[in-house]
């Protein structure tokens, strides 16, 4: 579950004032809105990377409002991606799990399972210059899912794809939704990828969560 | 034809000067303009080294490079511009990082105070250390257990004064340059703020820190008016190469302080271009 309570964020001029957000266990969330009313804030909130002035943050039955980010256990990609230039994509897969020291085999093991449902197991010895956009997302969805995170946030991922690899990754994201017992809030501000995906609708409006329904 | 066919192209907007061969010709222009202002600067570089070629011979050089002296002082060149490189970058990450990276009270104040000894004259940088380590209870302490003043530590420290500066300014330009981004998932993927500095900010600063690094470096070579006033111009005890050119020009030996000075060029070239290409290795920069 991913429940945002009376969160208010406070940034020069900008601000949200009591927003309220629930997705339930499991389920995949969409949060539409227009550009700039403060999806990528909520986000950040969510993740620990940016403080709030009040209201509170659980994940899962934890309240995590004042955990730092690395102690949230989210799996966050970024509209930009941000994949890290002087990595491989098989460091990508492994970042997180050799951060938590886990063995070498375990790793191996964990990113060949990786490489095999993103179906990137031939751009394991690559580095990020040389992928193309739809290869660079599967691997910043590796990269949060490789530690098995309960909590998944998608800041527009989609956004720079071409129409064919979109659908591609809509596939993808609908596999990974029905194999794997993740909660996910994915923001986006097209309504057709809303339409493919949700299972519940969010609608950030002038700073309040305007209209939900369920699918 | 009829009139409405002809019309619309009446009516066109004519294309921008710079599209015609008018264009190409005013294209040429400019890029012949800077390459005049380069080229005018280079011609300058090239004019001081062959001035400084001129007025030397092989047989100066080979004695520059056999005198004893001048060995000395081209060694301890070469070790405290090392040492002062090392100790300006152990300094210089953290500072930039700092900089770049943490918001406090007082951060203009530092950022300011962090110029002063790129803006401070030179040998005024070398009457301060003087009085810091001679005319104070701290400096004098300090001299009772390591000499530092008229001793090799006070060349370093010379260096390290104002190399340091420029390595904090480059690494700070550096870390602002890269996007808090790839650091901030980090975190979210269980690094701490230490853990995703030295995992994904400093490899990818890496051609900022051989810049900061050669800067210094370079920097170091060239010092010489703090080093006159604090570490004195002693043969073979705290005399670096500039210290020589200064010898030799003051007793008249232009060809010899030529010399010297040539050498120090080619040295630096050599140092430079070793760093360059070792630093740069396998990053696809080069």
């Amino acid at each position: 579950m991913i429940s945002l309570c009376g969160i208010t964020v406070r940034q020069g001029a900008f601000s949200l004032e009591d927003v309220t957000l629930e997705v339930p266990t499991g389920a995949y969330g969409v949060l539409m809105g227009k550009t700039g009313s403060g999806k990528t804030t909520l986000l950040e909130v969510i993740c620990g990377l940016r403080p709030v002035a009040a209201g509170a943050v659980r994940l899962m039955d934890r309240d995590v409002t004042r955990l730092r980010p690395a102690a949230r256990g989210v799996g966050y990609v970024p509209q930009d991606l941000a994949l890290f230039p002087t990595l491989s994509v098989r460091d990508h897969l492994a970042f997180a799990l050799v951060v938590r020291g886990w063995g070498r085999r375990a790793v191996e093991a964990r990113v060949q399972e990786l490489a095999q449902l993103l179906g990137i197991s031939h751009l394991l010895g690559r580095w990020p210059a040389g992928l193309s956009g739809g290869e660079a997302q599967r691997v910043a969805l590796g990269r949060a899912l490789a530690m098995r995170p309960a909590v998944l946030l998608f800041d527009e991922p989609l956004s720079a794809l071409d129409d064919q690899t979109r659908q591609e990754m809509h596939d993808l994201l609908r596999r990974i939704r029905n194999e794997i017992t993740v909660t996910v809030l994915h923001v986006t501000h097209n309504r057709a990828e809303a339409q493919s995906l949700a299972q519940q609708f969010f609608e950030l409006r002038d700073g309040v969560v305007a209209a939900t329904c369920q699918k | 034809m009829s009139r409405e066919a002809t019309a619309p192209a009446a009516d066109a907007v004519p294309p921008p000067a710079a599209a015609g061969l008018a264009g190409l010709s005013r294209d040429s222009l400019f890029l012949a303009g800077l390459g005049t202002l380069l080229g005018s600067y280079v011609a300058l570089i090239l004019g001081l080294l062959l001035a400084l070629g001129m007025f030397t011979s092989p047989q100066h050089l080979l004695a520059a490079i056999r005198s004893e002296e001048i060995q000395f002082a081209l060694k301890l060149s070469l070790l405290s511009c090392t040492l002062t490189t090392l100790l300006s970058l152990w300094i210089a990450i953290p500072a930039g990082y700092v900089l770049s990276r943490c918001r406090f009270p007082g951060k203009n104040l530092l950022d300011a105070l962090l110029d002063i000894p790129i803006v401070l004259p030179p040998l005024v940088l070398g009457l301060a250390l003087l009085i810091l380590f001679n005319y104070t209870r701290l400096g004098r302490a300090v001299e009772r257990v390591v000499p530092v003043t008229f001793a090799v530590p006070s060349v370093v420290l010379a260096q390290f004064s104002v190399a340091c500066a420029f390595a904090v300014r480059t690494m700070r330009v550096t870390f602002d340059q890269i996007s808090p981004r790839t650091e901030q998932v980090a975190w979210t993927l269980g690094c701490s703020r230490s853990q995703a500095f030295w995992m994904v900010l400093l490899p990818q600063a890496r051609r900022g820190v051989l810049t900061a690094a050669t800067l210094a470096w370079a920097r170091s070579l060239g010092e010489f008016g703090p080093i006159l006033v604090f570490s004195g111009a002693t043969r073979m005890r705290t005399e670096v190469l500039p210290t020589s050119v200064f010898l030799e020009l003051s007793i008249g030996n232009i060809e010899a302080a030529a010399a010297v000075s040539l050498i120090m060029v080619l040295t630096a070239l050599v140092v430079l271009v070793v760093a360059r290409v070792f630093g740069l290795r396998g990053t696809g920069m080069l």
